[in-house]
């Protein structure tokens, strides 16, 4: 038998940008340990709509950890309280009876509310659309290793394309900075031959659209790395340091 | 040159100059450390060694406008930065909770620089902008520290230091770019040791005079 557990949400509500949110409260009972986060808020969204309320807001795709969709804040922590985990992918096993969980959407003034838990993230897709991608030529197949790229320098560029662009890391930082996104978008095309020869022009533009865009400044305080479900290292900011600067000040072009 | 200012107006250049800045100050910090610990060997000793320190004239005036300059630049460049950093999240969460990155040295990184910025304004005014004729430094220094409060103060000011060292040194290096696998881990090391020795180093020499004297 599946062992069931009873909770207590807060829940911070919003109908919209402009209208003043609140935490509200739910139970949540008969919750089995084997369902995930987000099933657990949908059997309250199930009892929810069967009371003719609204139910909860919130963003949800591929529910398998690889989209990038999901997040909130449980408990003060982005994604919940485990490590290397989407929101989908957290169970409620790691959590006992009686508990009270406090669920609120991602902070940041880039980010607005749209409704409930949802906020709008196109601000990371504009910081992409600035610079982060590589301009080529269509055409035939290159012939596969006519590039020869070193195994580790391979592996450091994959680790940093695990990025799935979900948010946690603006939520998760003290101060509201997307710098461990951004680090990690420019590290794995600055890493590879195909995304060297745009390399400063990127640098310089993603930093610039990132700042205006009102996130905050990193401070070093690895809240990221250590909050991120895809585990992005802050060698990554490093990276981007680096490239920043040498397009910054010997880079020809402004 | 506007290109370079842009750079450094930028998150990015103003982290650099946090980090340029603080790198220099984690410099004078140690020299300064050196030249102290002369008081463990004797009145002669730290008085003909702050004679010599200042027999050294314009080098040292260049010097200090170099420090106020940096110092300038750390204060305005700190202040914008956490301003920043606050408007960036309008409203708060209602629960915060730490994965484990932060540290006590990062989580207090303004408000031990606040303190700083006090001890440094008072620390300059007890033994550099003070009238120094018919006395000599190790003088200086004992009439201070006799007020035991006083002396206590300076404990917990140099305390406030190696803490916002213990984060400011790492960070730095992380700032500038210089995050190598094989070099990291010994820079962190070195920034615990470094904010201990200066936390030690500099702690002892009130109470050494509050109790030796
Ligand atoms: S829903 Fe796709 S990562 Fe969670």
């Amino acid at each position: 038998m599946t062992k069931t557990i009873n909770l207590t949400l807060k829940v911070w509500r919003q109908k919209g940008p402009e209208h003043k949110g609140h935490l509200e409260t739910y139970r949540a009972d008969h919750i089995s340990t084997d369902m995930s986060f987000l099933e657990m808020i949908d059997i309250v969204n199930d009892n929810l709509t069967l009371d003719g309320d609204d139910p909860i807001a919130f963003d949800h795709d591929c529910r398998e950890g690889i989209c990038g969709m999901c997040g909130t804040v449980v408990n003060g922590r982005a994604h919940g309280p485990e490590k290397e985990t989407t929101l989908c992918q957290l169970h409620m096993r790691h959590f006992s009876d009686g508990d009270t969980i406090v669920i609120e959407p991602w902070r940041s003034r880039a980010f607005k509310i749209i409704k409930d838990l949802v906020v709008d993230r196109s601000a990371l897709d504009k910081i992409i659309a600035a610079g982060g991608y590589i301009s080529v030529n269509t055409g035939g197949a290159p012939d596969g290793n006519s590039i020869l790229i070193p195994q580790d320098i391979a592996e450091l560029a994959m680790d940093a394309a695990a990025c799935i662009g979900c948010g946690a890391c603006v939520a998760s930082c003290p101060n509201a900075s997307a710098m461990l996104f951004i680090g990690a978008k420019i590290s794995q095309l600055a890493l590879l031959p195909q995304g060297k020869p745009e390399a400063a022009g990127r640098a310089l533009s993603m930093v610039r659209e990132m700042d205006r865009l009102g996130f905050g400044n990193c401070t070093n305080e690895k809240e990221c790395e250590a909050e991120c479900p895809k585990e992005i290292s802050i060698t990554n900011i490093a990276r981007m340091n680096r490239e920043y600067f040498k397009a910054g000040y010997f880079f020809s072009k402004k | 040159m506007n290109w370079f200012l842009d750079i450094l107006r930028s998150s990015i250049g103003k982290k650099l100059m946090m980090a340029v800045t603080g790198l220099g100050f984690c410099g004078f910090i140690t020299a300064h450390l050196a030249g102290n610990l002369f008081i463990y060997n004797g009145k002669e000793a730290f008085n003909l060694y702050a004679e010599r320190l200042h027999s050294l004239g314009p080098v040292i005036t260049a010097l200090e406008l170099g420090l106020l300059f940096f110092a300038v630049i750390h204060v305005l460049t700190g202040v914008t930065l956490f301003y920043q950093n606050i408007m960036a999240r309008p409203v708060r969460y209602v629960v915060n909770k730490s994965a484990g990155g932060r540290s006590i040295g990062s989580r207090t990184m303004p408000y031990s620089g606040v303190i700083l910025l006090v001890f440094v304004v008072l620390h300059l005014l007890d033994f550099h902008f003070v009238d120094k004729t018919g006395t000599t430094i190790y003088k200086l220094v004992e009439t201070t520290f006799a007020v035991s409060w006083y002396a206590l103060f300076y404990v917990f000011a140099v305390i406030v230091v190696a803490i916002h060292v213990s984060h400011g040194l790492w960070s730095a290096f992380q700032t500038i770019g210089a995050n190598h696998p094989k070099y990291m881990p010994v820079i962190k090391t070195a920034g615990i040791i470094f904010s201990i020795s200066i936390g030690i180093g500099f702690g002892f020499i009130p109470i050494y005079i509050l109790i030796f004297t």
